[in-house]
């Protein structure tokens, strides 16, 4: 990410130190993480100590402080959908993929999670990638699913 | 500033307005346990174990002192059963974290915690953020801080910045009431003395 890209950002937020977790969800959406050269310059746009930008970047799970895939695969393995069967799923995410949950691939392909609960019980068990919904997943619909990324 | 007249055990004291119940207490003589107040940081609240006893209008609640503002006619007890006990508690929950801490292991002789009463899990840091707020209030360097949440959570030297402050400084050593800060140091340190690329730094910050 250069550094252009990271100050238009800062700008559009007007350069308000309260704005200092909605630049860091940009940043984080655009670039999947949270480079220290782009720490760097918030810290130093909005007169934000680095320790504080350290302590919510680390605090909250949306932000990643290390590179992540192009896609973001969620297995979720709540109660509803573990007993519906999200150990296989996620059995064959894993396989497929060759990473655990909190993991990214070497070609930085998928990163793989373990979510909760994704608030949808119904469609039980329930895959995210992207933050698209595929439910009523099966290992081979779990296969099916993942080929379609690249 | 108008003057407030309260009374701490039993005594009657003057305080300003503005002035929290623990401060009132001190400047009467009266001594309530503290880890996380420093005179010259702001109020924080971290570790609870001034907790008091107040009683206003005929109703008790348990406050903490270093943060509640003394009142008009407000009573205080800063030593009952019931404030000794959860002392008790608070002393034994830290002692299973850092249970060679000298200024832990004195409160818990007074108020009779057992420090083998929860399971260890030394991780000698208790959050009270005595370093992390003196760096950034009194120092204003902010080369400490906290990284990760809840049973995580731990100090960190922010490497590019403790590099350049913290070899003439180390202020922030006395203030620990556990061996926790010099080992993060010693570990920022061994970080820096080691010449690693900065990517490598970043991703070492609170990431295992």
């Amino acid at each position: 990410m250069n550094k252009g890209r990271v100050d238009q950002i800062i700008e559009k937020h007007h350069g308000e130190a309260s704005s200092l977790i909605q630049v860091l969800l940009e940043i984080q959406s655009e670039h999947h993480w949270l480079p220290k050269e782009a720490l760097d310059r918030i810290s130093e746009k909005l007169q934000v100590p680095l320790t504080r930008i350290l302590y919510i970047a680390t605090f909250y799970k949306a932000f990643s402080l290390v590179p992540k895939g192009r896609h973001e695969v969620h297995v979720c393995v709540g109660t509803a959908c573990h007993v519906r069967g999200a150990p296989r799923i996620l059995d064959t995410v894993q396989d497929l993929t060759g990473i655990k949950p909190g993991e990214t691939d070497a070609d930085l392909k998928f990163s793989l999670e373990t979510v909760n609960c994704l608030g949808c019980c119904a469609l039980g068990p329930v895959l995210e990638v992207n933050g698209k919904t595929y439910g009523n997943m099966g290992p081979s619909k779990t296969a099916e699913v993942l080929k379609n990324y690249e | 500033m108008s003057e407030i007249i309260l009374q701490i055990d039993g005594k009657e004291v003057k305080a300003k307005e503005g002035m929290t119940v623990l401060e009132a207490a001190q400047s009467a003589g009266i001594s309530i346990p503290t880890l996380c107040h420093h005179e010259k940081l702001e109020p924080y609240g971290g570790c609870r174990l001034c907790i008091v006893e107040v009683e206003v209008r005929g109703w008790t609640q348990l406050v903490v002192s270093c943060v509640y503002l003394a009142a008009k006619n407000l009573i205080v007890r800063t030593r009952s059963e019931k404030v000794d006990r959860i002392r008790k508690m608070i002393l034994e929950l830290l002692l299973a974290h850092a249970p060679d801490a000298f200024e832990l292991q004195d409160l818990a002789k007074e108020y009779g915690a057992d420090k083998d009463r929860f399971e260890k899990e030394s991780s000698f840091c208790i959050h009270c953020g005595l370093c992390v707020r003196y760096c950034a209030e009194v120092k204003k360097k902010n080369a400490v801080g906290f990284v990760d949440r809840g049973t995580r959570k731990e100090i960190s030297f922010i490497p590019g910045i403790a590099s350049k402050e913290c070899w003439n400084c180390k202020e922030c050593f006395p203030l620990c009431p556990t061996e926790a800060l010099q080992a993060a140091f010693v570990l920022t340190k061994a970080l820096i003395s080691s010449p690693p690329s900065s990517e490598l730094v970043s991703v070492g910050i609170g990431k295992d």
